[in-house]
């Protein structure tokens, strides 16, 4: 059922499945595209080692740059530095980058086309205790609007590597979307990745009822719940994307095609996420009934992930509400 | 930079002349844009690109040329003549500002004129984006390189906290080959910028701010060429020309008048603006 020609973690359903948080992914996988290319530059808001840069910083200190608590400048400096033929990296809370310095994000990246790699940590309600100001949860709405923008939401922390090694390939404005917690291992370091393709990670072998459209760490609650149906004798197919934009419409659509209910899970709000991108597709070439997972029109707080994730309905039992929710309104 | 001579003083100003026509002559054509801004920094446009900067309009995308970074963008007009007046593109291309399907973009957009530096018009990001440009360099050439960067910032838009960010970024990384010139004509949209937002004791401030200050006649090629030369010889720290420039300079019915800043001249005014400019050659 788990999808083996993607060479997944087979230990997923372990109890003690190995975690690792996001973040540790990107910090990995900057050293090695450093190692890479020497155009590869690092630029910092005073988060480096919240971000996992300071690997990199400290391999690389004269291709680092830390601009202090300083995000409006620490993108523009960074457009600067592409102008010149450098591949910058930006690392912060994405609560402020791309959060507080989107304008000059549009400008002097996006609408100059440079490519610079803007690197949110910290997403999602899962950031925990430190409460609502910290916990970026309209990131992908505000990013994924801006032309030429790449949008990367990896769902663990080898995925995350890749991301960033194919960042630093593509001679395009990228975001990645980071989160602070350590979270299962899904993928293995031979699980293929490739910006604009999704990938079905859970396939039961009888026809799907249900797709479950997963970006982030969350996959996991999403095959959870998608082995506790198929247990019960319903399939219900799990598609990772971590490519947002571009989004793979060929295989939201034949999801769709398939299995006639869609239901979306992202740790962000409802609107403009994941879940609206994907509606977006289907409204416009396949639709059927979809019911979204995320946080619906409220603000985080403080708490431990797992209540929070609990407690704004992102847990396995509410997508298992969801799924069966969207298998009563199939016709 | 070569010897600058009367003679070349006197050619320049007349050049000037020349572009303040043009620009006059585009805002007329195209019934909307900034006049003010343009007007005054004609003379400091005409310094730069002919006589101060390393370029070659024949080949815009030279590698060693020296980066030129315009922040506040809406004073485009002044740039897009300037540019055409150096050989860029012809002349008659002014007369397409602001009109659809034109290279000549409202505020300048390196997606449709990809020799620019930078996209610009939301004012407070220029100065970051020279300082990217510039930190890339020194990474790559070290603090000698034959690179000099530029960048052209508005004194309105020293309300922006990115600037001050900038500011501080460009002094700890010490960027001596970092020139920052900046248009002191003391109006911004809503009116005269000490009433706006105060911005005195300026130079001071910056001096503060560990960079090294010139105050200039923003008017006067002499003092325009020897403050960049003098500012290219300082070393350790970046350097801010404050050029005390006129608003609407050429044209007695706009100078000093903020009112002028983002309104283009009638056809009426825009006749008795160019006749008041070739009067003055």
């Amino acid at each position: 059922m788990f999808n083996q020609n993607l060479k997944l973690n087979t230990k997923l359903f372990d109890a003690d499945v190995e975690r690792t948080s996001i973040r540790k992914g990107f910090g990995e996988g900057l050293v090695l595209a450093a190692d890479n290319d020497k155009n590869v530059v690092g630029l910092c808001a005073d988060l480096n080692e919240s971000s996992q840069m300071h690997l990199f910083a400290k391999k690389y200190p004269l291709r680092f740059v830390q601009v202090g608590v300083a995000e409006q400048n620490l993108v523009t400096v960074a457009s600067g530095m592409a102008a010149m033929g450098k591949i910058p990296f930006t690392s912060s809370y994405a609560m402020f980058s791309p959060g507080r310095n989107w304008e000059q994000i549009r400008t002097t990246i996006a609408y100059n086309d440079r490519p610079v790699k803007i690197v949110g940590s910290h997403t999602g309600v899962s950031v925990g205790p430190d409460g609502g100001t910290h916990q970026a949860i309209e990131d992908i709405a505000l990013i994924r609007v801006l032309p030429n923008m790449i949008v990367l939401s990896p769902c663990d922390a080898i995925e995350a590597k890749k991301a960033t090694l194919e960042a630093a390939k593509i001679n395009k404005p990228v975001y990645i979307r980071l989160a602070r917690e350590k979270t299962p291992i899904i993928t293995t370091e031979d699980t293929p990745f490739e910006i604009g393709k999704a990938q079905v990670f859970f396939n039961p072998p009888m026809t799907a009822q249900v797709g479950i459209v997963a970006t982030g760490a969350l996959i996991h609650n999403a095959i959870l719940a998608a082995q506790n149906f198929s247990q019960k004798g319903i399939a219900v197919k799990v598609l990772n994307v971590s490519s947002i934009r571009p989004l793979d419409f060929e295989a939201i659509i034949n999801l769709a095609k398939e299995t006639g209910a869609i239901v979306s899970v992202e740790e962000h709000q409802v609107v403009g996420g994941l879940g609206s991108a994907v509606a977006e597709v289907l409204v416009q070439n396949h639709p059927v009934p979809m019911e979204l997972i995320g946080i619906h029109d409220k603000f985080g707080q403080s708490g431990t992930p797992l209540e929070l994730i609990e407690h704004y309905g992102m847990g396995v039992s509410s997508i298992e509400k969801a799924i069966e929710r969207v298998m009563g309104r199939k016709n | 930079m070569l010897q600058l001579t009367d003679e070349k003083i006197k050619w320049m100003e007349g050049k000037a002349g020349e572009i303040r026509q043009s620009i006059i002559q585009m805002l007329v054509e195209a019934g909307s844009g900034h006049s003010a801004g343009p007007l005054g920094m004609a003379d400091i446009f005409t310094a730069l690109y002919f006589f101060i900067l390393k370029h070659d309009p024949t080949n815009p995308m030279w590698g060693d040329r020296d980066r030129l970074v315009l922040s506040n963008g809406h004073i485009c007009p002044v740039y897009y003549a300037t540019l055409a007046h150096a050989g860029y593109f012809k002349l008659e291309e002014l007369m397409t500002l602001r009109k659809f399907g034109t290279r000549l973009q409202g505020h300048p957009h390196r997606e449709y004129l990809e020799f620019l530096e930078t996209s610009s018009g939301p004012l407070g990001s220029g100065l970051s984006q020279a300082i990217g440009m510039c930190l890339a360099d020194k990474m790559d050439n070290g603090k000698y390189s034959p690179k000099q960067f530029y960048c052209l910032l508005s004194d309105g838009e020293l309300d922006e906290g990115n600037t001050w960010e900038a500011v501080m970024l460009g002094a700890k990384e010490q960027l001596q080959n970092l020139t920052v010139i900046i248009d002191r004509n003391n109006i911004q949209i809503e009116g005269n910028t000490e009433d706006i937002m105060p911005l005195e004791p300026l130079e001071q401030k910056l001096k503060a701010f560990n960079w090294h200050t010139q105050v200039i006649d923003g008017h006067d090629f002499k003092q325009i060429v020897d403050a960049v030369l003098h500012a290219q010889a300082v070393s350790g720290m970046p350097s801010v020309i404050i050029a005390n420039n006129i608003p609407g300079k050429g044209v007695s019915f706009m100078e000093g008048d903020y009112r002028w800043h983002g309104k283009p001249p009638s056809k009426e005014e825009g006749d008795k603006a160019l006749e008041e400019i070739r009067n003055k050659k």
